[in-house]
């Protein structure tokens, strides 16, 4: 409908995202009226993501006429934006920012380099920046479900954690169960996309190939190639993460820090 | 009687607040030092001290005359046990939770040795028992035990009989007692219960705002 009233892309484009944001908005109102509140944050979340979507659009505009190495900038940056994001998640853990920004950048970034060498990855720009965000994107939501995880998981075992090492355990030992739970549950988006790929959903990658006219099957298996990436360094990055993060959980002298109160 | 541990001006901040402040006493071999005081005076602050749970702002712990810190904490806590006011037991049998410490050493704790400790403590035939089906008395009766199983020179006990019911509470405080004589083990117990520390300690130490008020026999800081 709202293409025949605006011709011009960017009008339509602007309509289609307000249309978009009053849908969004009206969840908002569906919340307040649960007593949840969350126009504020929804608002500039909306906002915020417009902006830095449109910002991202004008800069590849850019990149595209620059020379190619310049998307290696472009992806190191996402990366420490990334981190930074997830270790918003990680409140009251010592050194959240460097575990993330550690943990995605040789988790994704080692997918990343290893399928572009591959020739996996276009190493056109306008094919590795769109494939290298999903990665990174994927990445980042990983360590931040692990950071989160690991972080209520370790303050609901204080005392298991201690009495392990009162009883001599080592720090890794005394922590592991945890580990091991972070760990695992970080990978549940990945895992749960890659098995309801196709049947619950068709990702806007296969789609958008679709639309520009790419061959249906060769859309649909690149889709799976792009999935099985996202598992691999989502995986890789939440192992790195939890490993990074076990050791910032204790100081030299093998005491817990993360406790969630002070003694 | 040597001393098994001593404390030198031993000192815990968080921020401005001192927790523990200054705190020197020796503990001689099979003393029983019961550390009172109200709450929020520092006691089990102090005691977490001991097996460096938590790290000292200043001041240090020496066992058997070596500065603690030049151990490895594992060690250190090995040989100063711990057995806290609410008994945390791993998932698993009673034998699992008994073997925790020794196989964090890479050995395996025999399950005679096992069978023994748990006579000890009151529990016999409960080698196989899942813990998940025990009652807060028997939980605290195999934390004793799990404690003992690593053989310890120091045991600090944390309030062990406070969250226990009246029926637990003087079985197990009197099996802490027989123990301790049996072992001749060197404690430190934290309680608020002044009756329990006159029945079981042999010396008091007082703490009011992690500053000893007083520090002697049970005659001399409770009967003066």
């Amino acid at each position: 409908m709202l293409n025949r009233f605006f011709t011009d892309q960017l009008y339509l484009g602007l309509a289609q995202s307000a249309a978009a944001g009053l849908v969004a908005f009206g969840v908002v109102l569906l919340a307040r009226s649960r007593k949840v509140h969350l126009e504020s944050e929804a608002a500039v979340a909306l906002l915020r993501g417009l902006v830095q979507i449109v910002a991202v659009g004008s800069v590849l505009v850019a990149l595209l006429r620059g020379p190619q190495w310049t998307s290696i900038f472009l992806l190191v940056a996402m990366v420490l934006a990334a981190a930074a994001i997830s270790a918003k998640r990680a409140k009251g853990i010592p050194g959240s920012y460097r575990i993330a920004a550690w943990s995605i950048s040789c988790g994704a970034g080692s997918v990343i380099a290893v399928m572009t060498i591959l020739g996996v990855i276009d190493t056109a720009i306008t094919a590795l920046i769109p494939v290298g965000s999903m990665l990174i994107a994927n990445a980042m939501n990983t360590t931040g479900l692990a950071l989160n995880r690991f972080r209520s998981d370790v303050l609901a075992h204080v005392g298991e954690i201690e009495t392990a090492l009162a009883l001599g355990a080592k720090p890794n030992e005394s922590i592991a169960p945890y580990v091991q739970s972070s760990f695992e549950s970080s990978l549940i988006p990945a895992i749960d996309s890659l098995r309801s790929l196709g049947i619950v959903w068709i990702p806007g990658m296969m789609a958008g190939m679709l639309v520009s006219g790419s061959r249906p099957i060769y859309a649909a298996i690149y889709q799976f190639v792009v999935m099985a990436m996202i598992f691999a360094s989502s995986g890789l990055t939440s192992l790195l993460c939890t490993m990074l993060v076990r050791s910032h959980a204790f100081t030299d002298a093998e005491q817990l820090l993360l406790r969630g109160e002070s003694h | 009687m040597p001393v098994v541990l001593r404390t030198e001006r031993l000192t815990r901040l968080i921020g401005e607040r001192k927790l523990v402040d200054g705190v020197s006493v020796e503990i001689r071999a099979g003393e029983v030092l019961a550390v009172v005081g109200p709450s929020g005076s520092g006691k089990s602050s102090f005691l977490r001290l001991l097996n460096r749970l938590d790290e000292p702002s200043s001041g240090t712990v020496f066992l058997q005359g070596t500065d603690y810190r030049q151990l490895p904490p594992s060690e250190l806590r090995r040989r100063v046990g711990m057995v806290t006011q609410r008994a945390v037991l791993f998932p698993g049998s009673v034998y699992d939770n008994l073997g925790f410490g020794p196989r964090q050493r890479g050995e395996q704790l025999a399950p005679e040795l096992a069978r023994k400790l748990l006579d000890r403590v009151g529990l016999p035939g409960y080698l196989e028992h899942d813990v998940a089906h025990l009652s807060g008395g028997e939980a605290q009766r195999v934390s004793i035990a799990r404690a003992l199983a690593n053989e310890p020179t120091v045991l600090l006990l944390d309030e062990p009989t406070s969250a226990l019911d009246e029926a637990s509470k003087s079985g197990v405080e009197s099996l802490l007692k027989e123990i301790i004589a049996e072992r001749e083990l060197t404690c430190v117990m934290v309680t608020h219960d002044v009756a329990q520390a006159e029945r079981m300690a042999t010396s008091v130490l007082v703490l009011e705002q992690g500053r000893v008020q007083r520090h002697g026999t049970v005659g001399e800081v409770l009967h003066a």
